[in-house]
């Protein structure tokens, strides 16, 4: 379905943004388009997340345009963005540690009336995710890192949208806990889903995206396939530890 | 026996009421980290708009049914509480949602001395007699121990009310989003949750229990006056701390125990101070309380939400 001349469904042109006193983000332009995985790496306070927070209406920007299926959503507080089909997986998951898995679940949903759908919905993520349902009834907070980021990813996907933000969905997993959510996000984009993955593992990142921003200090400052990143020499050195692994091998 | 059943009717009385009034506290607190100073004044807010609905209705028609005119005085009194209530956060506190926790704290001592003074203009300095629209006959189910219907009432309007909460905390929507909104304002807006509208919702259902248990406070004491409020305010927000403070059950819990500590203090306290002291005594029980629970267990007796780690 998806060409390359489809118009993006997430476009962000010139995005500034003042974080915590300092200008975090310094302009950038960014594309998403629907069914397409695009990814944004860079190193510790490059502005990766400030940008996905931005787009997602937690943190004000001063500066740029950020134009969300051809229209104007800047203004836009947080909950109303969620309803245009825009969603964000903060960092560090944002779990309801109170509520059970359920409510969760159902907080995703909070938007919809269509009870059928989100029905049908619900059965999909436990498809996908089969370990979410075996804790249904279970609070929130008792479950391992690695769950909470399954009912987290699971959670915004009940909200239907039609551009996830991911940040940083494999901090702190076990390396077979973050290759399921990997093939969680690939399976998601294949329904035609856009997303936006902010990922500290470049590798993996860059391997299963189509394209890839690389971001440093608060610039976007190469931008291409996954594919031609992952060969960049550039990139090799700084993001993905080349230069140290060669130099430790010889 | 006797005693300690009719003092156990009695603490239940105004514990149910101060349940009603330390939810509010409690609600509003789970879900900003606030302690609504101004909550004691929408019980006195409710009493007064009653008994003004009430004085108005008899006037007019005389020898109107007194359900009818206790139904009219809180179908008034608890919309005008819920409009006051919501008036109060988004005039008061909205703006204040990232200020140092302080700023909110002395606003709401603020609100708290502005509506009692709009009321002492409204309804003057003087107490009010506040009619007995439930009969306050003495029953006598067994020997030495006396029930009156407003007793009843009390205790059964209460008890429906928290049931009522729990359920649309618990089970419904609202509550959901209440509870997600308590956990993380910023995440729920992530949901789609519109954070204020929760916690304009909070303080509105909180204020209509407030209205309801100033109506029960009124009645049972058949007294009305513009600073009514703060007593109950205080021992309610004392029930608050006592329960764990933002936790619901815990107010409930620390209303009745707060009750019945009082209750039985003034049952007892002449015996136990052989006549040094005497019943209108009761009033230190609340506040020991307050300073026992603040030094020995300041999570309060079901902690902060204890069931939610278990």
């Amino acid at each position: 379905m998806r060409t390359e001349n489809t118009t993006p469904i997430l476009e962000v042109r010139g995005l500034k943004v003042a974080y915590g006193g300092i200008q975090a983000v310094k302009g950038i332009d960014l594309q998403v388009r629907e069914g397409e995985l695009v990814s944004l790496i860079g190193a510790n306070g490059a502005g990766k997340t400030t940008t996905l927070n931005t787009l997602a209406g937690v943190v004000p920007h001063n500066g740029g345009e950020i134009r969300y299926a051809g229209q104007d959503v800047g203004k836009l507080p947080s909950h109303l963005r969620l309803r245009k089909g825009l969603a964000l997986v903060p960092e560090g998951r944002g779990i309801f540690t109170r509520l059970t898995v359920a409510e969760n679940l159902q907080t995703g949903a909070y938007t919809r009336r269509d009870t059928d759908g989100i029905a049908a919905d619900m059965e999909k993520v436990f498809t996908l995710l089969p370990r979410v349902k075996e804790r249904l009834n279970q609070v929130a907070g008792t479950l391992s890192g690695g769950e909470q980021q399954m009912v987290a990813i699971g959670r915004a996907l009940l909200s239907r949208p039609q551009v996830l933000l991911l940040d940083e969905p494999s901090m702190g997993l076990a390396p077979l806990v973050v290759e399921k959510i990997f093939e969680v996000i690939h399976s998601i984009t294949r329904e035609g889903m856009g997303v936006l993955l902010v990922e500290q593992n470049a590798n993996l990142a860059l391997e299963v995206s189509e394209r890839a921003y690389v971001m440093e200090g608060g610039l976007v400052t190469l931008e291409g396939t996954g594919k031609a990143l992952l060969d960049d020499p550039k990139v090799r050195s700084a993001y993905l530890g080349e230069e140290i692994d060669q130099g430790l091998a010889a | 026996m006797e005693t300690f059943l009719q003092q156990t009717l009695n603490g239940l009385v105004s514990g149910s009421i101060y349940a009603l009034v330390a939810l509010g506290y409690t609600m509003v607190y789970g879900i900003l980290g606030l302690i609504n100073f101004a909550h004691g004044e929408l019980v006195m807010i409710g009493a007064l708009v009653a008994l003004q609905t009430v004085t108005a209705l008899s006037g007019a028609f005389p020898g109107l049914h007194p359900v009818i005119l206790l139904i009219a005085g809180v179908a008034v009194a608890v919309p005008v509480c819920m409009a006051v209530g919501y008036l109060i956060e988004r005039i008061g506190y909205r703006r204040l949602r990232n200020a140092p926790r302080l700023a909110p704290l002395i606003t709401a001592i603020g609100v708290s001395f502005l509506l009692q003074t709009l009321a002492m203009i409204i309804w003057g300095r003087e107490f009010h007699v506040f009619p007995q629209l439930v009969s306050t006959t003495p029953m006598q189910p067994m020997d030495g121990v006396v029930v009156s219907p407003l007793q009843i009432f009390t205790i059964v309007v209460a008890f429906a009310l928290m049931g009522g909460l729990m359920l649309l905390v618990n089970k419904s929507r609202l509550g959901r989003a209440m509870r997600a909104t308590a956990e993380n304002h910023r995440v729920a807006g992530l949901m789609g949750i519109n954070a204020n509208g929760v916690i304009a919702a909070t303080f509105i259902i909180g204020s209509g229990l407030a209205a309801l248990a100033g109506v029960l406070f009124a009645s049972n004491y058949a007294i009305a006056h513009y600073a009514m409020g703060f007593t109950p305010g205080l021992k309610a927000f004392t029930a608050a701390v006592l329960g764990g403070i933002g936790n619901l059950p815990g107010a409930m819990v620390g209303g009745l125990v707060l009750g019945l500590v009082e209750s039985f203090g003034a049952g007892y306290i002449e015996h136990l101070t052989f006549g040094f002291l005497n019943s209108s005594y009761q009033d230190i029980f609340a506040f020991m309380i307050l300073g026992a629970v603040l030094i020995f267990r300041p999570s309060g007796l079901l902690g902060e939400r204890v069931a939610d780690r278990a």
